[in-house]
C-alpha cells in the first residue's frame, strides 16, 4: 500500500495541453500512472501522446468514467477555477502544482473541497510519488530517474520544500532505506494537505511504519505534528529536520513560504515541541539517514 | 509580501468608508504647507517608512502651524529617520484620542481561513494585553464563501465588553475591514489603533496592510513597484530582478540583497539556490566557514536556462563577491543542464573572476557537470561542478579551499565572443530577447548540434543551415523556450554561428556606475 496515489488511482490531467502539462503527462505514464485523460478549455477533441482531451472535466468523466485524482499545471490566476470544477465533476484529490496561486483562491479551494468532502495537495507541490507504483506531478523528473532514485519500502517522506522531497528520498535510498509514498505537501503559507495531515493518512497505511519529515520555520504544520504525537493519533516513530536555522526573523526566504510569525513558527520553538513529544530531531541534514536507519532498527523495522 | 505604507494603507481604508483622519501624503515641504494649511488645525506629520517604532525614532513630529508643519517635513525628507530615506510624509489634523481599540485581520494556516482579532485595548503592547486580558482580545474565524457578517462583528464587540452605540459601530468598521482585505488581496490588515476621539468618533489613526505577492496581477491600482516583503525600500538590482521575475512566469526567480557597498577581501559570497529548502542548508555550509552571503537568490520550478544567466548575471553584477555559490535542493526534478546553460554563458560572458563552486545534483547532472567543465578554458577563474553525492558541506569547503588559492589573473577579458555575424538569420524569444544564426559559419558547420539539442525541436537544415521549423510567431510566444543549446552548444562542438541576446533591462547602466 502507499497513500494517495498508486497505479489503480486514475488520473487527469488539466492543462494537458501546454508546456509543463504535455510532458509531464508522459513521464507520469512512464513511471507507471493511469494518465486516462486530459482538460484544456476548447482543446476537447485532440490527444496528447494517446490521451484524449476534453473541453470540460465533466465532458471527460462522461466519457473516460469516475476520476480518483487531477493534477493541474496550468497557470495560476485560472486555478481557483479549474479547482472548483474538478471539484464540482466529483474529483476527490487534486494536485495543484503551479506556483503564485492567490492566497484567497486558496481558501476558496479549501472552502470548496471541505464541502466535497475532497483533498488538494499543494499548492506549489512536485505532487506525490509512491515508489514503484505511480506519480502524480514532477516528482523524480524523467521516470528512469525516478526509477533509479527511489524504492519501495517501510519510510513515509513528507517535506515542505520540493527539492528536499527527492534528495531526502535519495540519501535515504543510498542508505538503504526504501519509502511507501513521497509528499511534497507545497511551498506555500496555507496547503491543503499540510504535515499533520499527512502524517494521518501515513499512520493509517499499514506499509508505513516510520515517518521522515522535513519542517520548515514559519507557520504551524510541526507544531501540529507534536500536538498529534502527543495525543496519540500518530504513534509511528517520526524523524524530523527543521530548516532554516540561520534565517533572521521577519526575512522571508524565497516561496519557502519560511516567515517567523511571533514565538510559534521559530526554529528553536519547532525542535523543542518536537523533542518534547519524543520525535527524533536530527541537527544536520546529512544525519538524516544515518538517524533514520538507527530509528527503524531501534522499532525492530526490517528495511 | 507586498507591504504598503501607511498612506497607502488607508487610501484603502476610506475606500470602504472606513473613517480616517483628515489628511494628505506630501513629497515635499511646500505641499506638506498646503495640506496643514487646509485642515486648518494642530497637525501631526508622520515619516512614511516601513518600521515599528516610529515614534521613538523622531519619524512623528506635531505642528501648530503650516509654517512650522512646512519646517519639519523639510526636516523629515531632506535627513531621514534614522537611515530610512523619507521620500513621503503623511500630514494629518491631529486626532483627540479619548480611547484605543486594535482590530486586525491575518490568514491563518490551520484554519485555512481569514481571521479577524479585535481588542478593546489598543495602542501598544497589544500582545500583553492579549496574555493579561484574554477575554479583552476576540477572535473569529470569517467563513471564506459568506465573509464577515454583521452579527459576528458585533459579538466579537460584545464579548470584549463594549456595550449600545458603540458596539455598533465598531462592529460596522470590522464588516468594512474585512471587505477591505478581501477586495485588495491583503494577507494582513492591523488598524492600531483604532481611536475614539473626543468628539465621539471612530478614526483609523494608524494602519498596516500588507498584500498578496500572488495577488499583485489583479490588483493594478495599487501600483505596487516590487511585490516582495521588504523592511526597506527595493534596492536597484532588486528592481532590475523584480522586472524580470514580473515578466517571465516560467519557474522562479527571487533576489534579496543582503549586503551592500561592500569590497573584494570581505568574505562575501555570491548565492544562488534552488528551491527554498535545500537553498537555506546550502548557506548554512557557506555561512559555517566564516562567509557572509551578498545575496539570496533562489531560481526554481524548472525555470529556463535564460532566467538562470540572467540571475547569474545579476550576482556577478556585485563586484565586491570572493566567490560564486550555488547549489539547491541535491537531487533536482527538473534536468540541470538547463541551469549549466544559463551559468556559463553568464560566465563566459562576464567572464567570472571570482571561484565558482556549482552543486547541480539531479536528472541529467552528468551533463550539466561536463557543460560547467567545459566552460573552464573561457574563464579566468576555477569552476568545480557537483552533483547530488556531494553534499554541501563538502562543496562549500571546495569553495573556502579554491577562494584561499585564487589569484587574481591578469588577463580578464573575455574570450566568449562572436563575430559579427555575415549572414544573419534572427528570430525573436518569448524574454526580448534574439536568437541568431550566421547562416555564413553555420554553412561549414560540420556538427550542426544546435538541430539536435534544440530541447523542444524547433530548428531543421534547410540547405544545410539551421532555420525554424515552426512559424517566428510561435516561436517568438514560448515555443523557443531559451535553453540556450544553439548558443552553448554550438559553442562547443558547432562553429559558432549560434547566438542568443537576453537583455536585462538596466544592468550594463548599474553596473557603468
Ligand atoms: S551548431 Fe552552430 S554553427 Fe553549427 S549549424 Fe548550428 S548554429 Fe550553426
Ligand atoms: S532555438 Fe532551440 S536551441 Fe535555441 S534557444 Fe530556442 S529552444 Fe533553445
Amino acid at each position: 500500500m502507499a497513500i494517495l496515489i498508486d497505479s489503480s488511482k486514475r488520473v487527469l490531467v488539466q492543462g494537458i495541453t501546454g508546456r509543463e502539462g504535455r510532458a509531464r503527462a508522459r513521464l507520469m505514464k512512464e513511471y507507471g500512472s493511469q494518465v486516462v485523460a486530459g482538460v484544456t478549455p476548447g482543446k476537447g477533441g485532440q490527444d496528447v501522446d494517446g490521451v484524449p482531451v476534453f473541453d470540460t472535466v465533466q465532458e471527460a468523466v462522461e466519457t473516460v468514467g469516475d476520476l480518483d485524482i487531477s493534477v493541474l499545471f496550468i497557470p495560476a490566476p485560472l486555478v481557483k477555477n479549474a479547482a472548483l470544477e474538478a471539484y464540482a465533476s466529483g474529483v476527490k484529490l487534486l494536485v495543484i502544482i503551479p506556483d503564485r496561486v492567490p492566497i484567497y483562491d486558496v481558501l476558496e479551494i479549501a472552502e470548496a473541497a471541505k464541502e466535497s468532502d475532497a483533498r488538494f495537495i499543494g499548492p506549489n507541490t512536485l505532487g506525490v510519488l509512491s515508489p514503484g507504483k505511480a506519480v502524480v506531478g514532477m516528482i523524480g523528473g524523467r521516470a528512469a530517474s525516478a526509477k533509479s532514485w527511489f524504492f519501495p519500502g517501510p519510510v513515509g517522506i513528507t517535506s515542505r520544500s520540493g527539492g528536499i522531497t527527492s534528495s531526502m528520498a535519495y540519501y535515504l535510498a543510498q542508505e538503504g532505506i526504501g519509502a511507501t509514498t513521497l509528499v511534497h505537501v507545497g511551498g506555500d503559507a496555507v496547503v491543503g494537505t499540510p504535515h499533520p495531515d499527512v502524517l494521518k493518512l501515513f499512520e493509517k497505511d499499514p506499509e508505513t511504519r516510520a515517518i521522515v519529515m522535513f519542517g520548515e520555520i514559519g507557520g504551524s504544520q510541526e507544531e501540529q505534528v507534536a500536538d498529534l504525537i502527543e495525543n496519540g493519533e500518530v504513534t509511528k516513530p517520526v524523524i524530523a529536520f527543521i530548516g532554516g536555522k540561520a534565517a533572521k526573523s521577519g526575512t522571508r526566504f524565497s516561496h519557502a513560504g519560511a516567515i517567523i510569525e511571533g514565538s510559534r513558527g521559530t526554529y528553536d520553538g519547532k525542535v523543542k515541541r518536537l523533542k518534547e513529544v519524543d520525535a527524533v530531531v536530527v541537527d544536520a541534514f546529512g544525519d538524516l539517514p544515518r538517524m533514520t536507519k538507527l530509528t527503524l532498527e531501534k522499532h525492530g523495522i526490517k528495511l | 509580501m507586498a507591504r504598503l505604507h501607511e498612506h497607502q494603507g488607508k487610501a484603502l481604508l476610506k475606500q470602504l468608508k472606513i473613517p480616517i483622519p483628515q489628511g494628505g501624503p506630501a513629497k515635499s515641504s511646500q505641499e506638506a504647507k498646503r495640506i496643514a494649511l487646509e485642515i486648518g488645525k494642530p497637525v501631526v506629520i508622520k515619516a512614511q517608512i516601513w518600521s515599528t517604532g516610529r515614534a521613538s525614532l523622531g519619524g512623528i513630529c506635531f505642528a501648530d502651524s503650516p509654517e512650522l508643519a512646512e519646517n519639519l517635513a523639510e526636516e523629515l525628507l531632506e535627513s531621514g529617520v534614522e537611515g530610512f530615506l523619507v521620500n513621503t510624509v503623511l500630514v494629518e489634523e491631529r486626532v483627540a484620542i479619548e480611547r484605543e481599540f486594535f482590530a486586525s485581520i491575518i490568514i491563518d494556516d490551520q484554519s485555512k481561513s481569514p481571521v479577524i482579532i479585535f481588542s478593546s485595548h489598543g495602542g501598544t503592547g497589544i500582545e500583553e494585553i492579549a496574555k493579561e486580558q484574554p477575554q479583552a482580545v476576540q477572535q473569529h474565524i470569517i467563513d471564506i464563501q459568506l465573509g464577515l457578517r454583521d452579527f459576528e462583528a458585533r459579538d466579537m464587540v460584545r464579548r470584549t465588553g463594549i456595550q449600545g452605540k458603540l458596539q455598533l459601530s465598531i462592529g460596522a468598521i470590522l464588516v468594512k475591514l474585512y471587505q477591505c482585505a478581501r477586495k485588495f488581496d491583503a494577507r494582513s490588515v492591523e488598524i492600531n489603533p483604532l481611536a475614539l476621539t473626543s468628539e465621539g468618533k471612530l478614526v483609523a489613526v494608524d494602519c498596516r496592510i500588507t498584500i498578496d505577492d500572488y495577488a499583485v496581477y489583479r490588483q493594478p491600482e495599487l501600483d505596487i513597484e516590487v511585490a516582495r516583503e521588504f523592511d526597506r525600500p527595493p534596492s536597484e538590482l532588486e528592481r532590475i530582478a523584480w522586472e524580470i521575475e514580473k515578466n517571465d512566469y516560467r519557474g522562479t526567480f527571487y533576489f534579496i540583497q543582503m549586503e551592500d557597498g561592500f569590497s573584494k577581501g570581505e568574505g562575501m559570497i555570491g548565492f544562488h539556490g534552488a528551491g527554498g529548502g535545500g537553498s537555506m542548508m546550502s548557506m548554512d555550509a557557506v555561512m559555517a566557514r566564516g562567509y557572509k552571503i551578498a545575496n539570496f537568490v533562489d531560481t526554481s520550478g524548472n525555470p529556463p536556462a535564460s532566467k538562470v544567466y540572467r540571475a547569474a548575471k545579476i550576482i556577478l553584477a556585485q563586484s565586491g563577491i570572493d566567490g560564486y555559490f550555488a547549489s539547491g535542493s541535491g537531487v533536482a526534478s527538473q534536468e540541470q543542464f538547463h541551469s549549466a546553460r544559463g551559468l556559463v554563458k553568464a560566465f563566459m560572458e562576464e567572464p567570472l573572476r571570482v571561484p565558482a563552486v556549482i552543486r547541480l545534483g539531479g536528472n541529467a547532472e552528468d551533463r550539466a557537470i561536463v557543460i560547467l567543465e567545459r566552460a573552464q578554458s573561457f574563464v579566468p577563474a576555477k569552476i568545480e561542478g557537483y552533483g547530488k553525492d556531494d553534499s554541501p558541506d563538502f562543496c562549500a569547503e571546495r569553495l573556502e579551499s579554491l577562494i584561499n588559492t585564487h589569484k587574481p589573473s591578469n588577463s580578464d577579458a573575455s574570450s566568449f565572443i562572436h563575430t559579427e555575424a555575415i549572414t544573419p538569420y534572427t528570430f525573436p524569444t518569448v524574454t526580448n530577447g534574439k536568437v541568431t544564426f550566421d547562416h555564413a559559419a553555420c554553412s561549414t558547420c560540420e556538427t550542426k548540434i544546435c538541430i539536435e539539442t534544440c530541447v523542444p525541436g524547433i530548428l531543421k537544415l534547410e540547405n544545410e543551415v539551421p532555420v525554424l521549423n515552426i512559424s517566428e510567431d510561435e516561436a517568438a510566444k514560448g515555443k523557443c523556450i531559451e535553453c540556450l543549446a544553439c548558443e552553448i552548444e554550438c559553442w562547443f562542438d558547432g562553429n559558432r554561428g549560434g547566438r542568443i541576446e537576453l537583455p536585462i533591462p538596466g544592468l550594463e547602466e548599474y553596473q557603468a556606475k
